[in-house]
């Protein structure tokens, strides 16, 4: 019997992780030791006591990060990239737990098993932000898939929410058995599920650079699973068509999370695999994620003009956006890591205000949703329409908005890498994405209100309590701050170009 | 790594397959039919069959039920190697253990508090 | 580069100037109801102190001007770009016509759109409209002008759109929104350009290190893409249809549009930017050429037109092509003088159209006009000033500004583009008597059961200020002082300019030719007879050589000569570019864009399925160009 070495085992890297496993907990236990009125006031507190402890965790490893490092028997990386995702990931968590407040109240539906599923979804984005080996990825990808599917479907009544939490689920499985077959792939052909790899232990890196480039056949089949497993999660063209159905039938609070969350962890760990690990290898990837990146800037942006449902319109730009998003990817390189990691922190506050704002005017069992309920917002709630239209100008990419900076440094990151035709399709496409954004826009700001409903009773006014108009308020400042001073934000994500290994 | 080196499992699959498939296939060809009433009937240990729901759905307790039952199955699927390496494991293992029953008697406590075991309303 | 409090004073203060109109918007925006009828005032009277602010800078501002350092945007990725503004007398000359000619215009608006439902919104759009402008013409790197370029095209989207009630103006609103957007999508491409091979983008840094940093083939490619950004913006060939429909705003958009603010964009750019232009010197023939084709084109079709406000349309278009003749001409501060000026009276003429239609309950058909000299004596004389300034009369303004660009066209050589300017400027005095003498002279074409009366106070005083410019503003730059020419020399360059003999008799050909368009215009709408005559012009042929034994052998040299050929012409660029060719585009690419939305949006069919299916395409997809690529390889 060969004696058993304990590994050193550090826990720095995935305190946050497990900061919020142990939150989601004790959310999961003070909620059914207490009654539902406790649990209402308590326990987003209790949520962002958590978030806040998990962000002071990784904030206090950036220092330690200086020397990035790979830690429990190299299966995740303590670096400033892991570090940078999971405190933009905690954040949107927070905003998530209070948009959700006000939503689940309205929906008399008991809200601590939500806050727990928020607690344990973050957990394992972050996880996946950090993982320096496939099977960790994969373990973190199915921790936040299942919570998201459960949250997706929260609006248990509702047929439509059942509907597309179906949907996600069953497509989710579909993509989740490619990535597994891909890591399966990957370790076919390097004998290791390792990203990096350690003298005597093979990696995906390692193995790169000590191979003579010939036999990566199978690496590259394997690398096509991968694409395709991550290519569903931040909803690239042609593994998207799941999102509009699921940004539809999913509460708007769950929406803007899986707009905003689930995209930077996703994309994460793309940067981590595609930008570091299969560097070498960028020209036989780079022709799969343009392809990617273009179906998805096109069909996003041409089939949301067609959309009458904002949430749809939303989701189909989130499909853009995705494009946008992976011609950072493709530069691959340092200005492309960092502009990316940029654009989806921006994308992802500003995102989570619109949903917040859809939310409020969604009412209950979210019937406003048209285009043609959004008729005379401004009249009824100026601060509301004020908020949405600089969302919508954000994503537009209009100048003085986050979203704007976002595209830029994107795309000089693209033209640097040389892919200037690519930032051509880019720009055209984001013209003529900018007419559905200020469709919006307009009739929002349409004289008078939409006449009631004869059997509704007429739409109720939008109500929004003070937690969601905190949310609405703090990502327009944020919108229109980081379009004005992105220096300090662009800085940390300059520095975020720092991987393990 | 080499394609022959896979070779032995191809083949254990194909004769699994194929053992299968002909045993059925014999089965229902040489099998002399005789039906009655009795034998018609759902296996149900002996017991007078209950109405089965045909078209009706399954009250959605059982699917809970099963779930929680797989949970704790998987739980002893994983104290077995544990407990045969015990003593080389040592505290190590222990500790590991430890956390793992504890997060599954968090999820337990979760379960009985919020009525996921009472089978009546 | 200074920082902010190193500054002088005059730099200091167009953070401020950009500041004020921007609070007024936001102020607007976020609380426009509750501050309700006040929000004119409020508007305009930020408006008003920018302006103040902005004569101050003027006494101020020498040389090259000052460059200030607000904060820094992007550290990163090889450009240090920060909000920077540039203050130098450039930048101040269009700083004073925007906030001054624009303040005006607010006021103006007070009466004009009192009791209409949208009030605080309109003053919100109009006081973002101006901070864009003015943040377009002080940016110092093209980032933050492209910031202005974007911020004024959206205004103007929301302005023509604003009573988008009416599908005419929603359509209209599209159509801008569309032109402009692929201005800026050329513009955008070239400030790629010159950022890749300049890796600056500092206007001044630009400027100065164009020779030294690319070949001239590459600068013309730059400067012709950032050209064709101008002509979307400055309503140019083949760009210049979403002009006219942008009437569909209300009148005072239409004047801060024209006069002050987005349509001279492109004239700024080009003259901010001139090094560029110098350097691939083949672009600037394409400018020169581009401008005054359009003066005169826009001039044909403006004779030939019957609705007021398109008139004064085509005739901005036209104005517009002189000025970027000018910069073609590498005469810039022509073409900034020229700009200034246009700024007068063309916010008057608009604001003056204003008050006809307020009067006439928004009758622009100029047919059912006339006689309205008696019953609105303000209006009536303050455009006669405008008509005749833009009309190039001695000595009011547009005489000295329209000269000046016909001269430099002589001094150059370029004596086609001198007689084609000339040619234009007949045909500009024609058409803004036609209509000048059709609105508010001759018999009332007036409905029974309207009674014109004059515009209120607050209406009429701007349009005298305005005129009391129109008159007197040539001051400016007259020959032998250039005051204007040489405040910005430092940042333009001096023009060409021909012996003043030679300038003199120049001269006297412009006003003689505008003089004969004015009596061209006088015979066959003011005149005995006149109706029938043009009755008889009408008529064509036969009746023609009858009318051409009779007096007025110049007009029918000019009907013989223009008329028909010149109708011929304007009905095909009409039915042609406008309708067929550019509209067809417009709804073309928006029928095709949305048809394959509807395409795909087909394949969305709700199914499980058929979206896995699609996403096992995808697979099948990534495989065989895998395969493909090992096989290959």
């Amino acid at each position: 019997m060969t004696p058993f070495n304990v590994p050193p085992i550090h826990l720095s890297g995935i305190a946050p992780e497990i900061t919020l496993m142990i939150a989601a907990f004790a959310v999961l236990f003070i909620g059914v030791f207490t009654n539902d009125r406790f649990n209402h006031v308590v326990q987003p507190l209790v949520a962002t006591i958590g978030f806040g402890i998990a962000i002071y965790w990784a904030v206090v490893s950036w220092g330690i990060a200086r020397t990035a490092e790979l830690q429990l028997s190299n299966m995740v990386a303590l670096d400033r990239f892991a570090i940078f995702a999971k405190v933009v990931l905690a954040a949107f968590g927070v905003l998530t737990v209070w948009t959700a407040r006000d939503h689940l109240s309205t929906h008399h539906l008991r809200d601590f098993e939500f806050y727990a599923l928020v607690l344990f979804c973050v957990s394992g984005m972050m996880l996946m932000a950090a993982s320096a080996d496939l099977i960790v990825m994969f373990i973190a990808l199915e921790t936040f898939s299942i919570a998201l599917y459960v949250m997706v479907g929260y609006r248990r009544d509702e047929l439509a929410g059942q509907e597309s939490a179906m949907k996600y689920f069953l497509l989710g499985a579909f993509s989740s058995a490619f990535f597994l077959l891909g890591i399966a792939l990957v370790y076919g052909a390097t004998g290791s599920t390792n990203l990096y790899g350690t003298p005597g232990h093979p990696g995906i890196l390692s193995f790169l650079t000590g191979s003579s480039a010939l036999d990566v056949g199978l690496l590259l089949l394997g690398m096509a699973f991968l694409i395709v497993g991550l290519g569903f999660k931040i909803a690239a063209v042609p593994f998207h068509m799941w999102t509009p159905d699921a940004y539809q039938g999913a509460p708007s609070p769950v929406t803007g999370f899986m707009a905003s969350a689930t995209k930077l962890a996703a994309f994460a760990a793309i940067l981590r695999l595609f930008d570091v690990a299969m560097y070498s290898l960028r020209w036989d990837w780079r022709p799969y994620l343009i392809g990617l990146a273009i179906a998805s800037m096109v069909i996003g942006s041409v089939v949301a003009l067609v959309q009458e449902d904002v949430k749809r319109i939303l989701a189909y730009s989130s499909i853009a956006h995705a494009g946008f998003v992976l011609t950072g990817v493709i530069a691959a390189n340092d200005a492309g890591v960092s502009s990316s990691l940029f654009y989806l922190a921006t994308y992802g506050l500003t995102i989570l205000g619109a949903f917040a704002v859809v939310a409020a005017i969604g009412g209950r069992g979210e019937r406003r949703v048209r285009l043609a309920d959004y008729r005379g917002l401004y009249h009824e709630s100026p601060l509301l329409a004020g908020a949405m239209t600089l969302f919508l100008l954000s994503l537009a990419g209009v100048p003085i908005t986050a979203g704007f900076v976002g595209k830029l440094v994107v795309f000089i990151a693209a033209i640097q890498a040389g892919y200037w035709w690519l930032v051509v399709v880019a720009l055209a496409m984001s013209a003529v994405a900018a007419f559905f954004y200020i469709r919006i826009i307009v009739v929002m700001y349409m004289s008078e209100r939409l006449e009631p409903l004869p059997e509704g009773g007429g739409p109720a006014p939008v109500v929004l309590g003070a937690a969601g108009r905190a949310v609405v308020g703090v990502t327009a400042l944020a919108t229109i701050f980081f379009g004005l001073i992105w220096g300090p934000l662009i800085g940390l994500a300059g520095h975020a170009t720092l991987f393990a290994g | 790594m080499s394609l022959p080196a896979y070779f032995p499992i191809l083949l254990l699959t194909i004769l699994a397959g194929a053992f299968a498939v002909v045993s059925i296939f014999v089965a229902n060809r040489l099998t002399p039919r005789r039906w009655t009433d009795v034998k018609v009937e759902p296996y149900e240990c002996g017991i007078t069959p209950e109405e089965m729901p045909e078209r009706e759905r399954f009250p959605v307790k059982f699917y809970l039920v099963a779930m929680l039952f797989i949970v704790f199955d998987i739980e002893t699927v994983f104290m077995y190697p544990w407990a045969v390496e015990y003593k080389a494991l040592k505290a190590f293992g222990l500790a590991e253990m430890g956390t793992f029953i504890g997060i599954l008697l968090a999820a337990y406590v979760y379960v009985w508090r919020r009525g996921g075991l009472e089978w009546a309303e | 580069m200074e920082s902010f409090s190193h500054a002088p004073l005059y730099a200091q203060l167009a953070p401020i100037v950009i500041g004020l109109p921007l609070l007024g918007a936001t102020i607007l925006l976020v609380a426009g109801r509750r501050v309700g009828r006040a929000s004119g005032a409020l508007a305009s009277t930020l408006l008003s102190i920018a302006f103040v602010l902005g004569v101050v800078s003027f006494f101020g501002v020498t040389g090259h001007g000052s460059q200030i350092h607000l904060w820094s945007w992007v550290p990163l990725l090889g450009f240090h770009t920060g909000v920077d503004l540039n203050v130098d007398p450039l930048a101040i000359v269009m700083v004073l016509v925007v906030t001054g000619v624009g303040a005006l215009i607010h006021w103006y608006s007070l009466g004009y759109m009192a009791g209409d439902p949208g009030y605080p919104r309109f003053f919100a759009y109009m006081n973002l409209f101006a901070a864009s402008m003015l943040l377009l013409v002080l940016a110092d790197n093209v980032l933050l002008l492209y910031v202005g370029w974007e911020g004024v095209g959206l205004c103007s989207y929301l302005l023509i759109g604003f009573w988008f009630e009416r599908p005419s103006a929603a359509h209209a609103a599209k159509k801008a929104f569309f032109v402009n957007r692929i201005g800026d999508f050329a513009f955008l491409a070239g400030i790629f350009v010159l950022a890749a091979s300049l890796g600056t983008l500092s206007i001044p840094r630009i400027d100065a290190s164009v020779s030294g940093g690319m070949t001239s083939g590459l600068a013309t490619v730059a400067a012709l893409l950032l050209f064709a950004g101008a002509t979307a913006k400055s309503a140019q060939i083949p760009l210049y249809v979403w002009l006219l429909d942008a009437m569909e705003g209300p009148t005072p958009v239409s004047a801060l549009i024209h006069a002050a603010t987005m349509v001279t964009a492109g004239v700024y750019l080009i003259a901010r930017v001139h090094p560029v232009f110098e350097f691939g010197a083949a672009s600037l023939d394409v400018v020169m050429w581009i401008g005054i084709l359009t003066a005169l084109l826009a001039a044909i079709l403006g004779a030939f037109e019957y609705d007021i406000k398109r008139v004064l349309a085509y005739s901005t278009v036209s104005q517009i092509g002189y000025m970027i003749a000018a910069d073609g001409l590498s005469s810039y501060s022509t073409g900034i003088f020229h700009l200034a000026m246009h700024a007068f009276f063309k916010a008057l003429l608009f604001l003056g159209a204003g008050a006809v239609m307020h009067a006439l309950a928004d009758e622009l058909d100029m047919r059912r006009m006339g006689g309205l000299r008696r019953v609105m004596p303000v209006t009536a004389g303050t455009f006669l000033i405008a008509a005749l300034a833009i009309s190039g009369i001695f000595p009011l303004s547009g005489f000295w500004s329209k000269d000046a660009i016909l001269a430099a066209a002589w001094a150059q050589g370029q004596y086609a583009i001198w007689a084609i300017g000339l040619a234009a400027a007949f045909l500009t005095a024609f058409y803004m008597f036609r209509l000048y003498f059709r609105v508010f002279e001759g018999p009332s074409h007036v409905q029974e059961d309207l009674h014109p009366h004059e515009a209120p106070r607050i209406m009429t005083v701007p349009l005298v200020i305005l005129g009391f410019l129109s008159v007197v503003g040539g001051a400016l730059n007259v020959p032998g002082n250039d005051a204007l020419e040489r405040f910005l020399d430092p940042v333009l360059g001096a023009p060409a300019a021909p012996g003043a003999v030679t300038d003199a008799i120049l001269s006297a050909v412009a006003v003689a030719v505008a003089v004969i368009g004015i009596g061209t215009a006088w015979g066959l709408y003011m005149a005995p007879a006149a109706d029938a005559r043009r009755a008889a012009l009408e008529h064509r042929f036969a009746v023609l050589v009858h009318v051409a034994r009779r007096k007025f052998y110049v007009d029918e040299l000019y009907g013989y000569a223009f008329v028909l050929p010149g109708k011929r012409l304007a009905m095909w660029f009409d039915s042609l570019v406008d309708a067929r060719i550019f509209d067809g585009a417009v709804n073309g690419i928006a029928a095709m864009l949305s048809g394959s939305g509807e395409q795909i949006r087909r394949l969305q069919t709700g199914f499980v399925r058929s979206y896995a299916a699609v996403f096992l395409f995808g697979v099948m997809v990534i495989f065989t160009v895998l395969i493909l690529r090992v096989a290959v390889t």
